[in-house]
């Protein structure tokens, strides 16, 4: 497949990622089980009259998008796509919790009807007027890629010249405490807070002036082992006649869980002379927090610069060409991300 | 009356997501729908059911409803009325 061309990334965020002008320079570190995002005055993406019905993913959803179209100077996308694990978890919580409140009667159509998955989708192309292609995908920690997947395949058949992907969660008040409960149930239960962010990014199937970074391949699979990794990750560089040597850096979704074991496979074999890197200490855990580690990565890119809390070892590289994102959750849902510099 | 009034203001801009707006904003006579408030027909569903799960006063006629929702004023008559609980 033809590589697709970066030509903005945007990021609402437990950190200050919204404002392009630093890049992970004062990170906040957290004490609790949450990574709350830092939600920008969404008076200036969203008119009051719009926004008074949108849960803070939708709104999340809208700036990230919007903002990502604009950087891109793109006024409307021939398709949006989104990834998302939960959807609108707020008003499904709130619909729900009405059923049982008031025994299954006066049910307001509001929450509801913002409730589906495709909302932020739907959302974000009314407010574009955008009547393309718009598809949203929920597969779990996978979600975001099968977007980006997808966007990808678009733009390689011709049936797209732009793209909008992006992916977004929400922490919602009441399944996250349940799902705070499990996870401390567990032997070795995932450290890192539980977060929430939205990710968009505007992809072309041309460089333009504005490109910095190009996706050159992505894959989706749904089980590994520690050893068998290292195999699938040589077989995925082999299609792009690459060998991990020539990764300049390895972008890890790392969490603390006894998953880890997979990361750590990597790290101490085929990718043990490569800078290594995690992020979700940054942003927490959460199904499309590997938006979070692609924005990451495309920024490195970029920049050409690593910032410091990224770091899991000291190994420099004088340049940043070919970056490898490799996410999973629970042993599950594991994705290869290649970047590259364009 | 006066009470009601404030009452339903209170519950018009909660349950309708009016943000910017406070009780001291929305005048007695203001319309709800169109030039006033600028609610929509989704608002009106949620009306609906507040009337009925608030009042016990249950609206079925869509006519009725379109002269009911004119302002917080007719509304608060009508609910003085009509009311069950």
């Amino acid at each position: 497949m033809q590589p697709c061309y970066i030509n903005s990334a945007v990021s609402i965020s437990a950190q200050d990622t919204l404002d392009n002008s630093s890049f992970l320079e004062n990170t906040i570190s957290f004490e609790g089980q949450l990574a709350k995002a830092i939600h920008p005055n969404y008076k200036s993406f969203i008119s009051p009259i719009a926004s008074r019905r949108m849960a803070t993913g939708v709104k999340m959803g809208i700036a990230a998008a919007k903002k990502a179209l604009a950087l891109a100077e793109l006024e409307t996308p021939d398709a949006i796509i989104t990834g998302t694990g939960i959807g609108c978890i707020e008003d499904s919580e709130k619909f729900l919790n009405a059923i049982l409140d008031n025994d299954e009667e006066f049910l307001t159509p509001t929450s509801f009807i913002q409730s589906t998955h495709n909302t932020v989708g739907a959302q974000i192309a009314l407010t574009l007027k955008c009547k393309g292609y718009n598809v949203t995908y929920v597969q779990g920690a996978a979600s975001f890629e099968s977007a980006v997947l997808d966007g990808q395949l678009l733009l390689h058949e011709n049936e797209a010249k732009t793209v909008l992907v992006g992916g977004t969660d929400e922490l919602g008040k009441y399944l996250i405490n349940d799902i705070i409960l499990a996870e401390a149930a567990e032997k070795q239960p995932i450290t890192t807070p539980f977060g929430e962010g939205a990710h968009f990014f505007s992809l072309s199937q041309s460089k333009q002036n504005n490109s910095f970074a190009a996706i050159k391949g992505l894959k989706i699979f749904n089980k590994a082992t520690a050893e068998t990794i290292k195999i699938k990750v040589e077989d995925f560089l082999k299609e792009y006649a690459l060998t991990t040597e020539n990764i300049d850096a390895i972008v890890l979704g790392k969490n603390g869980d006894a998953f880890d074991e997979l990361y750590q496979s990597l790290q101490d074999s085929s990718f043990k002379s490569t800078p290594q890197l995690h992020y979700k200490h940054l942003c927490g855990e959460f199904f499309t927090a590997s938006a979070f580690g692609f924005w990451t990565t495309a920024n490195i890119i970029k920049h050409q610069h690593i910032p410091e809390v990224l770091k899991l070892n000291t190994i420099k590289k004088s340049s940043y060409k070919n970056i490898l994102l490799y996410n999973q959750l629970k042993g599950q849902q594991h994705s290869f991300t290649l970047l590259t510099s364009c | 009356m006066d009470a009601l009034k404030k009452e339903l203001k209170e519950s018009i801009i909660e349950q309708l997501n009016l943000e910017d707006f406070t009780v001291e904003d929305i005048a007695d006579d203001d319309t709800l729908f169109g030039d006033g408030l600028g609610l929509d027909s989704i608002d009106a569903l949620e009306l609906i059911v507040m009337l009925d799960k608030d009042y016990g006063i249950k609206l079925t006629d869509p006519n009725e409803g379109k002269a009911v929702f004119v302002s917080v004023e007719v509304l608060a008559t009508y609910i003085a009325k009509h009311r069950t609980k």
